[in-house]
């Protein structure tokens, strides 16, 4: 059947070459193996004559075929003549001599340590280059930040009560919900291998200390930046893709001011009421498992947790809030705005902008851990 | 050049979204070797009748046949190889963003066919070059080409498996007229070349002029006439006369 498409007679050194049949997408496949094995048979042809005399279809992939045999030929030193050409085919056939005369060179093959240290390179300078853009930003938020006080009438009321609807009053339920099932696991944990010393009342404290100072704020930051802090990438990235942001700028707007001002603020703001919303609750569950699992009456467990803890341990949690929402903040505007036209760099940047700020928390968290302890609080 | 032979026929097409009827019984036919040029004002329905040709939207009453096949008696792998001889450009050229111009045209081919990479690489090539192209525009993302490049490569994209029609939507908005022009004269070259139909829904009167063997008008959810240029000049409809002969509609040379 294949043996149809294509024949050969080879006579001293001329060879004869009958293409026939349907030379199309379907069997491009086929035709080029057998493109391929045709050129490598007569080699040593001095002339080649193509005849498309039996030609019944041709299409771009049959007539790109017919062009590289005679390419081939031609790079062993023969010369090949087509012949028979229809003038229903010609025109393609003429198109196609043309195309792919600037055959770039094949990539080089790279070494895999070299790959992966340019890897871990471009990634380093990653690192970097978003620290400036955040630094940048930061200055160019302390600005806006200046000039609104100088101007109050240029806040933007409206928005930032917006804002702070969707990433504090809707977020309430949710941040509830999960701090009290952690606050009520953690002191379950603790009364069941806290019994073993007989030093189930400790539990309090621990739940207390652990809820105020640490879990309170960094569950709340981690819910936050996973709900609003990849909204406002994605936002602000899809603005990005579609020019919003220049059209902002050129109507005089500072889209700093005009988009990330109010976004920020509004997580500033609703960031500590969280916090606080949710170490109430976290200690709540945490009451109610100490009455129902531990035997531990309210009264018993208030008093407790009186002694426990002190006014600053409240502090400690609540002075960080603000801070670790300026960094979700932050991280989530610069990432949405490094957003370039694909698809896949809107879905990138969103991830990023959660890892990020998520990291970036903690790291802050080890800071303040350490600037606490150093004032004595 | 065109042959009677009918490659799309349309009859009392019916296409509406909620309560609102856009296609009120439509009929259309596109010949074989034709370019056709499909206008009608902003908001008259012509994607909508591209699209429901397409598939993309239902339609609720009518038959559509394209190559003499209803497309409603088809089950899936049926209407897949229908789908397979059309290609589509749409008006945004919607080009696949997170692949390179040359990974955008290779995508049909390489989900349809089992070629070699190499000729994957010469066919999707020989294609950005049969649109005017350079070869080195083949790596860049869409993000990086401009509206006339991106517009060529989704051209590509749709000949990408050489395909008996193709749908173009305004395929020339957005173009300064330069590359309108050029544009005009890629499609018609390319029409001569693979023998294609080609159904164009435009508001390009120069395209009207220098390319559309016929055109057909859809007016109020019909087409009120079909047929050449001269035909629509000598038309003594409302609608037709002020488009046609409008302010912005004067006859003006041929490009051919």
């Amino acid at each position: 059947m294949s043996g149809s498409l294509l024949t050969g007679t080879a006579d001293g050194d001329r060879v004869a070459l009958a293409v026939a049949g349907t030379w199309t997408a379907d069997r491009a496949a086929e035709l080029e193996r057998m493109v391929d094995e045709t050129a490598q048979r007569y080699e040593d042809a001095r002339t080649v004559e193509i005849d498309l005399g039996r030609l019944e279809r041709l299409d771009t992939f049959g007539a790109w075929l017919i062009e590289r045999l005679k390419r081939d030929f031609a790079a062993r030193g023969s010369t090949p003549h087509i012949i028979g050409l229809s003038d229903t085919d010609r025109a393609l056939m003429e198109e196609v001599r043309l195309v792919n005369r600037s055959r770039e060179e094949g990539s080089a093959s790279s070494n895999r340590i070299l790959v992966a240290l340019d890897g871990i390179g471009r990634a380093m300078a990653e690192i970097g280059w978003s620290l400036i853009l955040m630094a940048h930003l930061l200055g160019a938020l302390t600005m806006v930040v200046l000039g609104t006080i100088a101007h109050p009438s240029r806040l933007r009321l409206t928005s930032i009560v917006h804002h702070l609807e969707r990433v504090g009053w809707r977020a309430v339920p949710v941040v509830l919900l999960s701090t009290f099932l952690i606050g009520g696991i953690i002191a379950q944990q603790g009364i069941f291998h806290f019994r073993a010393f007989g030093a189930e009342v400790y539990v309090v404290d621990m739940v207390g200390i652990l809820v105020l100072r640490e879990v309170g704020v960094l569950l709340v930051c981690v819910m936050v930046a996973g709900r609003s802090g990849s909204a406002y990438t994605a936002e602000l990235g899809a603005m990005k893709m579609r020019e919003e942001v220049d059209a902002l700028r050129t109507m005089g707007f500072d889209p700093v001011e005009v988009l990330v001002l109010p976004r920020i603020v509004a997580l500033v703001v609703a960031v500590p009421m969280l916090t606080f919303l949710g170490s109430m609750a976290a200690l709540y569950g945490a009451g109610l498992v100490c009455w129902l699992y531990g035997g531990m009456t309210p009264d018993i467990f208030l008093s407790r947790l009186r002694e426990a803890i002190w006014l600053p341990t409240f502090a400690v949690g609540m002075i960080k809030a603000p801070f670790m929402a300026l960094v979700i903040g932050l991280v989530a505007c610069v990432e949405g705005f490094e957003v370039d036209g694909s698809a896949t760099s809107l879905g990138l940047k969103t991830t990023a902008s959660v890892v990020k700020s998520i990291f970036l928390v903690i790291v802050l968290d080890g800071f303040f851990a350490m600037f606490f302890a150093a004032i004595g609080m | 050049m065109a042959s009677n032979q009918t490659v799309i026929s349309v009859r009392d097409l019916v296409v509406g979204f909620g309560e609102a009827t856009v296609l009120d019984h439509a009929n259309l036919d596109v010949f074989e070797g034709e370019i056709l040029g499909f206008v009608g004002g902003s908001g008259a329905g012509k994607s909508v009748l591209m699209r429901t040709i397409i598939g993309l939207f239902p339609k609720r009453n009518g038959t559509i046949e394209v190559f003499g096949t209803d497309l409603a008696s088809l089950n899936e792998p049926q209407r897949r190889s229908i789908e397979r001889r059309w290609g589509v450009l749409f008006q945004q050229g919607a080009l696949f963003s997170s692949l390179t111009a040359l990974q955008n045209v290779q995508f049909p081919i390489r989900e349809y066919l089992d070629l070699s990479p190499r000729l994957l690489d010469e066919i999707a090539l020989a294609k950005l070059e049969m649109v005017g192209l350079d070869a080195d525009v083949g790596g860049k993302y869409p993000a990086e080409l401009s509206g006339g490049m991106i517009k060529r490569v989704a051209l590509a994209r749709a000949l990408a498996l050489d395909p008996e029609i193709v749908f173009l939507d305004e395929p020339t908005s957005g173009l300064d007229p330069i590359s309108a022009a050029a544009f005009d004269e890629l499609i018609h070259t390319l029409q001569r070349t693979l023998g294609l139909s080609v159904f164009m829904v435009t508001h390009d009167l120069d395209s009207l002029h220098a390319v559309c063997d016929r055109i057909a008008v859809l007016f109020e959810g019909r087409v009120i006439a079909a047929g050449p240029i001269e035909a629509m000049l000598a038309s003594e409809h409302p609608w037709l006369k002020s488009y046609f002969r409008g302010k912005r509609g004067r006859p003006r040379p041929s490009l051919n």
